[in-house]
């Protein structure tokens, strides 16, 4: 394989810096700091929209080059205090699709000083065994983050509290989605090939609606475009022994290729292209499941006049909870298929109707 | 125009993959067109007329995507599990035969039922491709299918799988046909991912940047035993849509319409379709805003492998296309 980017230290260094900064949606700055700040000193292009998309163009050299826009969401899912109980107690709403039945007990950190606070809950000393059948509704869980200072306001974000962790083969963070398609995509950046011009949209608002990638893609009017991002891994063992047929993706089998989600169905001549770039460099890879979900390819692939659109993902267990679990390997053999893809990316790819 | 129905309506195109249909579709208009093009969605987009002094820029859409089956999971004895493209109810799976896009064929079958008052969801069904095991099975994960059912000729009514919306695609190319000479600059565009984002409407409306956009879609009756209330029926003439549940058609769009039948004496229907939607929806929003309506044919049994219009029906919604189409229109 041609140059492709290594994942080492470095690299693992910034997951972490990423995974552990907060950027709930609405609300990216840190994220887009962090961004900012790797790609700046190469880019041949590189500014924040009127969304806080963080848009970057590194060009290639020579005739020919097709036009491709990558794309990762910096924003995750949280919270948003939304009333002042006094004492330091406030309710909550969710920001994206959060599964209430995981937040009881979670600690958090609240606003853009991340302040400590806990989704608290009854004691099992109090509670009856009736009500440990039943799962606590939003509207009567708290975030406490204790008296003093008056620094917490309704309308502050909070996010999980969670610190990232290697542990051998995997990593244990909050917000790997998307964090480990950011990762990937700056070094996507970082190693650009020169026969394409890479577009590169760090996106807001993707838990909340794809609405950052809307912009982003309507602004770079690419070719063709690739969202990265992270997706669930369902896989594992069924309690009573029959065949996990439900999995979505399965961790150690490589990044995810998108065949359909609730939002798009990826265009087939990249998705054969990037089976082909998988078999040909000895990458392994997995389609996921067609079924619900989606990426900001959902909005791509409708901007302007339609941008042939497909999605890979590193596949991740326990989702949008306070703590995904990811495979370096996996990691690593996206990077490399995405890599290569650029690579062998010729106008050849799209000359032919789809289909 | 029966044998066109029946080419169009036994092509297997889920959406997505409308490759074949578009091929079928650009055989029949390339030697009627001034221009054919294909964009990024596969939108197939087909002009006739220039426009020239009073026309307009109008965009016609007809989708070509049907629904449809993709395979989920391949079991170890190589029965296929599946989800849906596009609005599928589980009622009309069981039995099913299905055609693959790479060209296996299967039937659809279901686990064992523990009560049989209750329908099985998707996730308890599978596809029978007569495979052993997931070695020797010809389906992979993602590949896609689509009802097989052989066209019906009534007489008077006509039945098929994927009449939703071949048989819009039928009316515009019969259209194109028919059209002498036009005062417009009229783009038929033949649509892709109706059924599932109304995606190819959309890129296809921001591309061809209309004036006014019409789509030709199939629409729901009410003339069937206990069936939904709605005052559409077959053989009432084609439906002017005034509203359904993703669009409200504007007035403008009606009032032409409704103006052209009655002055060349076409019988029409007027259409409140409570759900459901069309590629209006999509042209409606398109760049700053178009003026769109939907000229509806009538069908019964939406979404199964036997959907039925009426013959007169289809000749009317062309002859009404063809009326519209061949004066000046004035939407003031």
């Amino acid at each position: 394989m041609p140059n492709t980017p290594k994942i080492g230290n470095t690299q693992l260094k910034l997951l972490e810096k990423l995974c552990n900064a907060v950027a709930v949606s609405g609300d990216e700055g840190e994220v887009r700091q962090i961004v900012l700040e790797e790609l700046r000193p190469l880019a041949d292009e590189i500014k924040v929209d009127a969304l806080g998309n963080v848009l970057v163009t590194k060009n290639g050299g020579g005739a020919n080059r097709l036009r491709v826009m990558l794309d990762a969401h910096i924003d995750e899912v949280g919270f948003m205090l939304v009333d002042d109980e006094k004492d330091g107690i406030f309710r909550f709403e969710t920001v994206g699709s959060l599964d209430v039945r995981q937040l009881v007990g979670k600690q958090v950190l609240v606003g853009r000083e991340h302040l400590p606070g806990v989704i608290g809950a009854k004691p099992i000393h109090l509670t009856t065994a009736d009500e440990r059948k039943k799962s606590i509704p939003l509207d009567s869980l708290r975030i406490d983050v204790g008296p003093g200072g008056g620094k917490v306001k309704v309308g502050d974000r909070a996010a999980f509290a969670t610190r990232f962790r290697r542990v051998g083969p995997s990593i244990f963070a909050k917000a790997i989605d998307d964090r480990i398609g950011v990762a990937t995509l700056i070094e996507l950046v970082k190693n650009a090939p020169a026969n394409v011009d890479v577009l590169a949209a760090f996106t807001v608002q993707e838990e909340v609606g794809l609405r950052g990638a809307k912009v982003a893609a309507h602004a770079f009017d690419p070719d063709l475009a690739i969202a990265i991002d992270s997706t669930p891994a369902n896989d594992l063992p069924m309690h009573d022994g029959s065949e996990n047929i439900s999995y979505n993706t399965k961790l150690d089998h490589g990044p995810a290729i998108y065949v359909a989600d609730a939002g798009t169905l990826g265009d087939p001549r990249l998705i054969r292209f990037l089976a082909e770039t998988g078999d040909l460099n000895g990458i392994k890879y997995q389609f996921r499941q067609p079924g619900g979900g989606g990426t900001d390819a959902g909005a791509i692939h409708k901007a302007r006049a339609g941008v042939p659109s497909v999605s890979v993902s590193v596949p991740g267990r326990y989702a949008h909870t306070a703590a995904g679990l990811s495979r370096l390997d996996d990691w690593k053999a996206t990077l490399s298929l995405l890599h290569a893809a650029l690579t062998r990316m010729t106008p050849e790819l799209l000359a032919g109707e789809r289909r | 125009m029966k044998s066109l129905i029946q080419k169009l309506t036994e092509t297997f195109s889920p959406s997505g993959y409308e490759s074949a249909i578009r091929d079928v579709v650009r055989a029949e208009v390339e030697p009627l067109a001034d221009e054919v093009r294909v964009d990024a969605l596969g939108n197939l987009i087909v002009r006739k007329g220039n426009g020239s002094g009073q026309g307009r820029r109008i965009m016609l859409a007809g989708h070509m995507d049907e629904i449809g089956l993709i395979a989920s999971h391949v079991d170890e004895n190589g029965f296929v599990r599946f989800t849906t493209i596009g609005g599928i109810r589980p009622q009309v799976l069981h039995g099913a035969r299905v055609v693959f896009v790479n060209g296996a064929r299967g039937v659809i079958g279901g686990e064992r039922y523990e009560n049989w008052n209750q329908m099985h969801p998707y996730d308890k069904m599978f596809i029978d491709v007569g495979a052993a095991s997931a070695k020797d099975c010809p389906v992979r994960v993602g590949d896609v299918a689509a009802f097989e059912r052989a066209f019906l000729d009534m007489g008077d009514k006509l039945v098929a799988k994927s009449m939703d919306d071949r048989i819009g695609v039928a009316v515009m190319v019969e259209t194109l046909r028919q059209l002498k000479s036009t005062p417009h600059e009229v783009y038929f565009v033949f649509t892709t991912q109706e059924e599932v984002t109304l995606g190819g409407a959309a890129t296809a409306a921001f591309g061809v940047d209309p004036e006014i956009g019409v789509s030709v879609d199939v629409t729901a009756t009410g003339d069937t035993p206990k069936g939904e209330k709605m005052e559409v029926s077959l053989g009432k003439g084609p439906a002017v849509k005034i509203k359904d549940g993703g669009m409200l058609a504007d007035p403008r769009i009606v009032d032409w319409m409704i103006r052209s039948a009655e002055s060349a004496k076409i019988p029409y229907q007027r259409e409140v379709l409570l759900g459901g939607t069309t590629d209006a929806k999509a042209m409606q929003v398109a760049r700053a805003g178009v003026p769109a309506g939907c000229l509806s044919i009538p069908c019964r049994y939406i979404h199964s492998p036997s959907e039925m219009v009426e013959y007169n029906d289809v000749q009317n919604a062309v002859k009404l296309l063809v009326a519209m189409l061949s004066a000046p229109v004035s939407l003031d």
